[in-house]
């Protein structure tokens, strides 16, 4: 039977949580099914405690791509590789992260493999009767649903938004197979060569997979006021986040803008402080489990979005949660 | 060095109608804007052709009011421009999309470097950059926030991955699609809008392209939207005034219960 597909990422030899998360959806469709979930796992020097936690949380075949070319993603080479393999086991349904490898990796394939792809979907399910896969993504800046399928095409591809879904907890005992795919050598002198990697400012992850993201805007009334935000975003172990308002000013910088023409985001608990909620900033905040506005305004748009909200000013609100934060710490 | 920049034109987020039948959106009516992300890619073109020499070429698929975004190109300083319009295009998902893209590069003739924006603000979905790359057989560099260097043969560029900036050496011809960080847009000039007004626009069918009639619009999307739903904002608010220190202390341990209560201080211990 045809089998589900999930493509781990990784980073450095280090599976991506984001993998896991995958596969948790893909145990869903692969049981509905009553048909095997494969994982892709591709990199270099790939850990192989990780392999083993990736069939402990879900995965029953893995199918290894391990090797020197493949330490960083390159679109062609990784495309090549899935498409042999595509070619070879027919999966019905292949999932990715809707990263920004994931984004360019499965747009790429599904041209050459003449199939359907639905990005960045926040639902997958499977169509009773038919047995095709739903696909369900926020829309136009997140004002509508629209549900997705590829009917006559096989693979069904998607792309999942990150932090959408929990991985399930590992369990010990389930048996899994892995499956080394042979990489063929890089021939081609011609082709994408990765030179470096290069850290973000004042960030240890992205924002699209922080669990916790706190964001300032025109509020902060000045960039040297926006230290609040990183020493709340640090007390909470958090990223920052912020409004095109405060990136324009240049009191942050890109990577760290939520929004339309910034990231969209998904994170456990957002905290918007002195955001007033352009409906180009809320497009991105939507899918957020949890939203905290701290606002002087009270007819603040943002406000329309949030579970919790303190009518106050940000100069005195967020010192003092930071301090409560610390107590805690120390109690 | 010849870019082809690809635009698109999209409705203002505040005003999008949908077509309850086939799920697809309705266009005519609502008031269009060239897609806020496409800027980036046009300017990154003409910053090359200003350090470079050459051309920059436009192309755009769309009805017959996207004329008006490639006016917006030519103003801005873009040298020629391709509108592909055809009753045969309607209702294309990203593949089909890709398809008539990839063609119309295909007629003009394979550039140096064809650059998109990030994505469209409307469907959202980032895949016609890549997709395009894929149906010429083109690298592709995604999400690039800067170009660093670029001569006839390679270019090095960052991308803004999720890690960081990854640094990046490509061979032309070559795809990017750009981020908003890469350049500061520039004003259309009063010699380009005089240029824009004077143009008559050039439009492409599905037979000047020499089109599979298979793999157009609708009929030959492999996606299919099946359901449309406005979601229901059903959070609910709880409001807390701050007026002076004593509600200032209630509302921060009213905040704190309540991020306690869906246990989002969990790694940080009490």
């Amino acid at each position: 039977m045809h089998e589900v597909w999930t493509i781990s990422e990784c980073h450095q030899g280090r599976v991506k949580d984001v993998s896991y998360e995958l596969l948790a959806r893909g145990r869903l469709l692969a049981d509905t099914l009553k048909v095997r979930l494969g994982t892709v796992v591709i990199g270099n020097d790939i850990n192989t405690d990780d392999v083993k936690q990736l069939a402990y949380q879900g995965a029953d075949i893995l199918y290894l791509a391990d090797d020197p070319s493949l330490s960083s993603f390159v679109c062609g080479r990784y495309a090549a590789l899935l498409l042999k393999l595509i070619s070879e086991k027919k999966p019905q349904i292949i999932i990715a992260a809707a990263t920004t490898s994931g984004r360019t990796l499965m747009p790429y394939v599904a041209v050459k493999a003449h199939t359907g792809l639905t990005a960045d979907c926040t639902e997958l399910a499977i169509e009773e009767g038919t047995n095709n896969l739903l696909q369900t993504r926020p829309a136009i800046g997140g004002n509508i649903m629209a549900t997705i399928k590829t009917p006559g095409h096989r693979p069904q591809m998607a792309t999942v938004r990150p932090r959408s879904t929990k991985p399930l907890a590992a369990q010990h005992d389930r048996p899994f197979v892995v499956e080394e795919v042979p990489v063929a050598p890089r021939s081609e002198k011609s082709s994408v060569e990765v030179l470096g990697l290069r850290g973000l400012e004042g960030q240890s992850g992205s924002i699209e997979e922080a669990d916790i993201v706190i964001a300032g805007g025109k509020g902060l009334k000045k960039r040297d006021n926006f230290v609040l935000i990183e020493r709340l975003a640090k007390a909470f172990g958090a990223e920052v986040g912020a409004s095109r308002d405060a990136v324009d000013r240049g009191w942050v910088s890109y990577p760290h803008q939520v929004g339309l023409s910034g990231k969209t985001i998904s994170p456990r608990l957002y905290l918007a402080a002195g955001i007033s909620g352009a409906i180009q900033h809320l497009a991105g905040i939507k899918t957020a489990k949890c939203i905290v506005a701290i606002n002087s305004d009270e007819q603040a748009n943002i406000l329309g979005l949030a579970d919790f909200a303190i009518i106050g000013d940000l100069f005195q609100v967020l010192p003092e949660i930071e301090k409560r934060l610390e107590q805690r710490r120390k109690a | 060095m010849h870019s082809i920049v690809l635009i698109k034109q999209v409705p203002q987020t505040s005003d999008v109608q949908m077509d309850k039948e086939t799920g697809t959106m309705i266009r005519s009516g609502s008031a269009a804007i060239l897609n806020p992300l496409d800027v980036y890619a046009l300017e990154t073109a003409l910053r090359i052709k200003d350090r470079s020499g050459g051309r920059v070429t436009v192309i755009t698929m769309g009805p017959a009011s996207a004329v008006k975004v490639l006016k917006e190109s030519i103003a801005m300083g873009c040298d020629d421009v391709y509108h592909l319009n055809d009753r045969a295009f309607a209702g294309s998902d990203t593949w089909a999309t890709s398809y008539v893209l990839a063609k119309a590069i295909e007629k003009v003739g394979i550039p140096d470097l064809v650059i998109t924006g990030e994505r469209a603000t409307d469907g959202d979905t980032a895949q016609v950059g890549p997709a395009v790359a894929s149906w010429l057989d083109l690298p592709v560099l995604s999400y690039v926030a800067s170009v660093e260097e670029i001569d006839s043969k390679n270019l090095i560029a960052e991308r803004l991955i999720e890690e960081g900036y990854q640094r990046v050496r490509s061979p032309l011809p070559a795809l990017l699609t750009v981020v908003k960080e890469i350049a500061e847009p520039r004003l259309p000039t009063l010699k380009g809008k005089k240029r824009a007004m004077a143009t008559e626009i050039i439009t492409w069918s599905a037979s000047d392209l020499d089109t599979d009639p298979a793999f157009l619009g609708l009929k030959g999307s492999p996606t299919r939207v099946v359901k449309i739903e406005t979601p229901k904002v059903s959070r609910q608010c709880s409001m807390v005034k701050v007026e002076d220190d004593a509600s200032l202390h209630v509302a921060v341990d009213q905040l704190f219960t309540f991020l306690e209560e869906r246990d989002l201080l969990g790694g940080l211990n009490a």
